[in-house]
């Protein structure tokens, strides 16, 4: 087999594990959208805040530290305990859910009725203010994040495609767990959306906020709901990125590769999140070995993204499975 | 009563305000805040805490006290703009922008003011050119004179010949990225070695295709001019495909304990240029250490003690009080003004005596700044990782650039900016 379509097959089983991690992101961004028409622009810095606020509950730093020991001249930094990832995660989902209330109760209540370019705005707003509020609560310095992901080369991988193609793919061990992680995400929420009476009622408020309403659904419920979930797709992508590049504040501008997914899978669909994710991380990546790297001087995969993405929109503008609205004057 | 609490208001206020009217202002163009904090912070903390040792320890300098003046930038152009604005007129003796962006923007605004800029080992290499660029300083080093100096260094490694051989340079694709990119071409045909060119867009999370590229092609060495979350994923993908980190040598800002410490163990043996010392084993530092971050009076926490970003505030600080001093002296007077800042770091001599004497003997070498030449000493030595103890280590003398291939590239660049510009060459 000729060395460049081996290496043609390494870039794309890469690509499909790159765009399983937009998708991670792309998929808060659904929920919120398909639930209540809102374009969360502070779905990265959701990531971020979780992110941050596990590994401080991990290692068991004190919230506010610099804030207090500014005030009154104290020196606390640690509790001095270390609490074990599970439970951090279980806390930290406490705390994303509390903040889902927050923003529901404190901002998203206030905006009912509002044009979605209002919503859109106050998201920017949120964006702006839990960023200064993840580093009032937790500092400015890059954290390191060890729940106990494996990281590095899959050496199976590499030695079964060794023997049969003479040479080993590179399969790094956090994205086949991030994979898994995301279809077993993605499987749960398809379930709970499906088969609960909660999800029922996220689908009725998607479909018709007022309907919804008339047969008795709580729609402060159901945006509490929705944005606890977004919060915790949040935590779930902060944590891989976190991983992978240590958790610090550039993890907020993940959000800008989860946008070409959207465009192209659609902003109500959960499967379309995925769908769209492994197509942009596969183009991006054979587009970078094929033309981009040795036409263009490379680093061509952040405005490939978005030109796929574009050449999508031209021919299906709501995307690959987003709902088709004609509105008839 | 209110009149007497308005006249304690009063006196209150006056006393505050006084000693700064009388003070030396430095304005310091930090970013603690910000994605690119953890680079920022560290450095913040060591120049204002060397500041503050000089003025508890020394009184200041020549009985004047310096007066940091701090202005948040978060590492953005706009704002590093602002903060010039905003304390040009507090008697600014120089500024230090700490970002190639803020640099370029500062240069014609802070030649027309005549208050003078040092770019301390970043913004416009050219500006070594002391007969074009009145106003900027860029020492010690320039990205040029690391670029060669890196080079030097794989030849030494490889028994004194590149010939044959592969460099791949992973840049931050920007224009401070892409700074080496002349000075590397030239050397790679003067010493016949392969430049593999590797950009990375900003912010740089995602490098897979870069690395895979690396895994294929299997450089002898991979040099790195990376910038914030950059740097982390860079080390991390390199453990990831197990290239040797011992050929993997970023730049100066490249190699600090936030671009390492979040890989861990893979990060061990990790390369990076420097131009100052590693470590806390100076008097300076420790002096630092006791009489300001003990005594409560220092700018951080005290966390960042002794780190690299930490080292180049203190190494900065101590060349700027240094220059102050050599200013009184040329001025016979305490109390400087901008020009006479600048007239001082154009004859600036920092000695390893007086290196030693100010308790950083060793921490890095001797200064000679002269009218044509604004940077000196231009040498760069390698420091390595090591993870499991959590320190640097210089692992190399200081070296010297090729200066035949980086000189001319210099001259070339300052006097196209002067014919630009139609600015007269100065320092007959």
């Amino acid at each position: 087999m000729p060395e460049q379509l081996i290496f043609a097959m390494e870039v794309t089983l890469n690509g499909l594990m790159a765009g399983v991690l937009y998708a991670l992101v792309a998929l808060g961004f659904v929920l919120i959208f398909k639930a209540s028409g809102i374009f969360n622009f502070a779905q990265g810095v959701m990531a971020l805040f979780a992110a941050m606020t596990l590994v401080g509950i991990m290692d068991g730093q004190v919230p506010f530290s610099h804030l207090i020991n500014a005030i009154f001249g104290t020196d606390l930094h640690h509790f001095g305990w270390h609490i074990p990832a599970l439970l951090a995660i279980v806390l930290t989902t406490g705390v994303m859910v509390g903040l889902a209330w927050c923003v529901q109760q404190f901002v998203m209540r206030h905006l009912v009725n509002q044009p979605p370019i209002i919503l859109f705005m106050a998201t920017i707003g949120l964006a702006y203010f839990l960023e200064g509020l993840s580093d009032l609560m937790w500092g400015s310095e890059i954290k390191n994040l060890d729940v106990g992901l494996p990281q590095g080369i899959n050496l199976w991988i590499d030695e079964v495609t060794f023997n049969i193609f003479g040479y080993g793919f590179f399969i790094d061990n956090l994205d086949i767990v991030a994979t898994i992680i995301a279809a077993l995400l993605v499987v749960s929420l398809m379930a709970f959306s499906q088969y609960t009476k909660e999800g029922r009622a996220m689908r009725a408020v998607a479909d018709d906020h007022q309907a919804a309403l008339s047969v008795g659904i709580s729609l402060n419920f159901i945006w509490v709901l929705v944005w606890s979930l977004a919060g915790f797709v949040a935590l779930v992508a902060g944590i891989m990125w976190g991983t992978k590049s240590g958790v610090q504040f550039s993890l907020s501008l993940i959000a800008l590769k989860a946008l070409p997914v959207l465009m192209l899978g659609g902003f109500t669909s959960i499967p379309g999140a995925i769908v769209g994710g492994l197509i942009i991380g596969v183009g991006e990546q054979l587009f970078e070995f094929a033309i981009g790297a040795p036409y263009f001087g490379g680093a061509t995969q952040n405005w490939f993204a978005y030109v796929l993405a574009l050449i999508f929109l031209v021919f299906r503008p709501q995307g690959l499975f987003g709902e088709k609205i004609i509105e008839r004057v | 009563m209110k009149l007497k609490l308005a006249s304690l208001a009063l006196g209150a206020l006056m006393a505050a305000a006084a000693p700064a009217l009388a003070d030396l202002t430095i304005p310091a163009l930090n970013y603690r805040t910000g994605p690119y904090a953890p680079s920022g912070i560290p450095y913040a903390d060591g120049f204002s805490d060397y500041m503050t040792l000089i003025n508890e320890r020394d009184g200041g300098v020549g009985g004047e006290r310096i007066n940091v003046l701090e202005c948040e930038t978060a590492y953005n152009t706009e704002k590093g703009v602002e903060c010039y604005e905003q304390t040009k007129g507090e008697g600014a003796l120089v500024y230090i922008p700490q970002s190639t962006g803020i640099t370029y923007q500062l240069i014609p605004k802070a030649s027309a003011d005549q208050i003078p800029i040092w770019s301390v080992a970043y913004g416009r290499t050219s500006a070594v050119n002391g007969k074009v660029f009145e106003w900027v300083f860029n020492l010690p080093v320039t990205y040029w004179d690391g670029a060669s100096v890196a080079v030097k260094y794989a030849m030494e490694q490889e028994g004194g010949s590149l010939e044959g051989k592969k460099i791949a340079l992973v840049y931050h694709n920007s224009a401070y990225g892409k700074e080496p990119i002349r000075t590397l071409e030239a050397l790679s045909e003067k010493h016949g070695f392969e430049l593999v060119l590797l950009p990375v867009d900003h912010p740089g999370q995602e490098q897979k295709a870069q690395w895979l590229q690396i895994r294929r092609e299997r450089p002898d060495f991979v040099f790195m001019w990376g910038w914030g979350v950059m740097n982390q994923v860079a080390i991390q993908e390199a453990a990831n495909i197990r290239y040797p980190m011992d050929k993997f040598i970023g730049v100066w800002w490249s190699g600090s304990e936030a671009d390492v410490v979040p890989v861990g163990e893979g990060a061990d043996g990790y390369k990076s240029l420097t131009f100052h010392g590693a470590g806390t084993d100076f008097p300076a530092l420790q002096e630092i250490k006791t009489q300001v971050i003990d005594a409560g009076k220092g700018a951080g926490d005290g966390t960042k003690w002794g780190e690299v970003g930490y080292n180049k505030g203190v190494y900065t600080a101590a060349v700027v009080a240094e220059a102050i001093r050599h200013a009184q002296e040329m001025a016979g007077t305490a109390s400087i003004t901008p020009v006479q800042f600048r007239d001082a770091m154009e004859t600036l001599e920092v000695t390893d005596e007086e290196f030693e004497a100010l308790g950083l003997g060793g921490f890095a070498p001797a200064i000679s700044l002269s009218c044509e030449s604004h940077s000196s000493p231009r040498l760069a030595a390698v420091q390595q990782w090591d993870a499991e103890a959590g320190t640097w280590t210089l692992v190399s003398d200081y070296m010297e650039p090729d200066f035949e291939i980086v000189d001319p590239l210099i001259e070339e660049d300052s006097m196209a900016y002067a014919d630009e510009n139609g600015i007269e060459l100065r320092c007959d």
